[in-house]
């Protein structure tokens, strides 16, 4: 019996590792977005999931929408604000050094928890699921369906933009912005559109994740921060810039969160992706599948 | 010190010496005493951070996590071990010191992103674990009852003696991070803030001086957060937390980063902001915090302090201040 229930455990911490993984995922996958087109990082990433989550608290709860417009417009006007920060800060700062840049980036994350805390207040928000029905029970665990969801839109995600930045034009483009924008510039790309393009990407992925999240753990207005430093160390671990190894690394990130919270403490469930990311810093900065040699020849 | 610096350095002293006899008497400013001792306290914090930032060019936003290192050693020392808070100091900064060391040597081959998102996280996991250690720190509701501080028989209690006391251990902290900067290091930091690599192919061990200046700027965090502690007498997770590392590193940035002057007036300035004149704005001034960061940022990168010679407007005093950052 005893051996029963620890199978149920498992599963069910695997389960809500895995859901809360993939979100740290697609934060990271937001970083690596940026990163791959600026070589910045953008510290409000985190907000943006947070922004997502609340403009479809908006939508649905305020206006009265459908979850599933509520989730598009949601992801449309944390897009706008992605495009108004690349707009009117990060455009200012052409010759900024890496310090600047990061106070200003940690800036624009204040300004914008701070703008949420004064629209939604304090209060959590919940979402209703994105289909109605009660728990999946598989071998005694119980799957939310809203979790069936989380995974296949990260799946989702990933998947579409794969293909773009290796299929279409205009990701291969934004590629290229990443290794010379100098060169780029000169065999015609538009650089200042395409770092544009990929702060709109970067926040329409990050509000996606917060939309899809809110019905399972709700939302409020200082979550961000948190969710920045676990989806950095997704994308650390993961390798800066690789999709797919931030997709891995945020699975990993959720599972230790989730079993630590099982089997050891819920309190410091938090800081386990936190001593994670500190460990990766350390010892293995270019992450599990990025490469030494091309580490060092990165600015920073 | 050249002689000028000597010169801001009397003056400076003189206005804080008198400046408890000009507000005391008008009893709607008599509080700004109160005020002034948490900017002295604050400074101490903002002079580390301010050689960090401004000459080795690094970022920490683990400042109030070193602070709350020093706050809670004292409480815990001297709330549940009884220990005399002089003795308790030391051994908070010993503490902060040894952390910031073990955390400096890895991190600090990290640069920019990496060093901000390293502190940062660990900043986080330190108030997780003031929250969580229920037993020793009391977790989110806090310390009470933490004794003050007294020398021999006497009972440091009103609010001047705390003034003179914080103060004279900020001017001391001043003359030592001026010392510093003066010394084969601070012209070693200074080169790795210009051009890092230069400074390494000239033989300059980049690393070990970021190392201590790291583990100085921690030491400095923990002995504010021990004075702070002393002073408040009770304690709660809330002044530790990453706002708290944010709003430290925005009085470095506002006063200007490449000036312990700089260090010294952003605090003062922000410490009145944040206790006596945003009080209005309640919950929001982590909004108006916001808008500061990024206005500074964007168009004041070099601080207000940048603004002071073209006040004064002299062409002397511009000249001098070229001739200096040249020498």
């Amino acid at each position: 019996m005893d051996g029963f229930m620890l199978g149920t455990d498992l599963l069910q911490y695997t389960v809500s590792g895995l859901t809360i993984g993939v979100i740290y995922a697609l934060v990271a996958i937001g970083y690596n977005i940026i990163y791959n087109v600026t070589e910045i990082i953008n510290f409000a990433q985190g907000e943006f999931v947070m922004l997502g989550g609340l403009f479809a608290v908006f939508f649905v709860g305020t206006l009265h929408l459908p979850i599933f417009i509520a989730f598009f417009a949601a992801v449309f006007m944390t897009g706008i604000v992605g495009y108004a920060m690349e707009r009117f800060v990060i455009r200012r700062t052409r010759d900024s050094s890496v310090l600047s840049l990061i106070i200003i980036t940690i800036a624009v994350s204040i300004l914008l928890q701070g703008s949420a805390m004064y629209v939604w207040g304090k209060d959590p928000y919940s979402l209703p699921a994105f289909s109605s029905g009660g728990p999946i029970m598989v071998g005694g665990a119980a799957i939310q369906p809203q979790a069936l969801w989380v995974l296949g839109v990260s799946a989702l995600v990933v998947v579409c933009l794969t293909v773009f930045f290796q299929r279409s034009v205009y990701g291969k483009a934004m590629l290229a912005c990443a290794d010379n924008p100098n060169a780029a510039r000169m065999v015609g790309i538009p650089v200042r559109q395409m770092v544009l393009l990929s702060f709109v990407l970067s926040a329409a992925i990050g509000a996606a994740a917060g939309v899809i999240i809110t019905p399972i753990s709700l939302m409020q207005y200082d979550r961000g921060a948190l969710l920045a430093l676990k989806g950095f160390g997704a994308a650390v671990l993961g390798g800066l810039g690789n999709f797919f190894g931030a997709l891995v690394a945020g699975a990993l990130l959720g599972l230790a969160e989730s079993f630590c919270a099982g089997y050891l403490s819920s309190g410091y469930k938090d800081a386990v992706a936190l001593v994670l990311l500190l460990l990766a810093l350390f010892f293995k900065p270019e992450g599990l599948f990025g490469s030494g040699e091309a580490a060092k020849l990165k600015k920073f | 010190m050249s002689k000028k610096e000597w010169w801001i350095f009397l003056g400076f002293g003189l206005f804080i010496a008198v400046f408890p006899w000009l507000v005391q008497p008008v009893r709607a400013i008599s509080h700004y005493i109160d005020v002034m001792v948490f900017a002295g306290i604050f400074t101490l914090v903002t002079l580390g951070l301010s050689m960090l930032m401004g000459y080795a060019g690094q970022i920490s936003l683990a400042q109030a996590a070193f602070f709350g290192i020093g706050a809670y050693s004292s409480g815990i020392l001297t709330g549940h071990f009884d220990m005399n808070p002089w003795a308790a100091m030391p051994v908070g900064a010993c503490l902060a010191a040894f952390v910031a060391w073990m955390l400096g040597i890895p991190a600090l081959r990290l640069k920019g992103h990496y060093l901000a998102m390293a502190t940062m996280g660990f900043g986080v996991i330190v108030h997780i674990i003031l929250n969580e250690e229920i037993e020793w720190t009391g977790g989110p509701s806090g310390m009470v009852d933490i004794p003050g501080l007294s020398i021999a028989n006497w009972k440091i209690t009103s609010e001047i003696a705390w003034y003179y006391l914080i103060w004279g251990i900020v001017f001391l902290g001043l003359l030592f991070c001026f010392h510093i900067l003066h010394s084969r290091v601070g012209r070693a930091l200074r080169a790795i803030h210009e051009e890092e690599t230069a400074a390494e192919a000239m033989g300059v061990p980049t690393a070990r001086y970021k190392v201590q200046v790291f583990v100085l700027g921690a030491v400095f965090a923990s002995l504010a957060g021990s004075l702070y502690t002393h002073y408040v007498t009770f304690l709660n997770p809330g002044s530790f937390n990453l706002m708290w590392s944010v709003r430290f590193m925005l009085m470095v940035m506002v006063g200007g980063m490449q000036s312990l002057w700089g260090a010294v007036l952003g605090t003062i300035l922000l410490t009145f902001i944040g206790n006596e004149w945003l009080q209005v704005f309640a919950d929001f001034e982590i909004l108006v915090y916001g808008a500061i960061l990024l206005i500074v940022a964007l168009f004041l990168p070099k601080g207000l302090i940048s603004l002071v010679p073209l006040a004064i407007g002299s062409r002397n005093s511009r000249a001098s201040a070229m001739k200096e950052g040249g020498s």
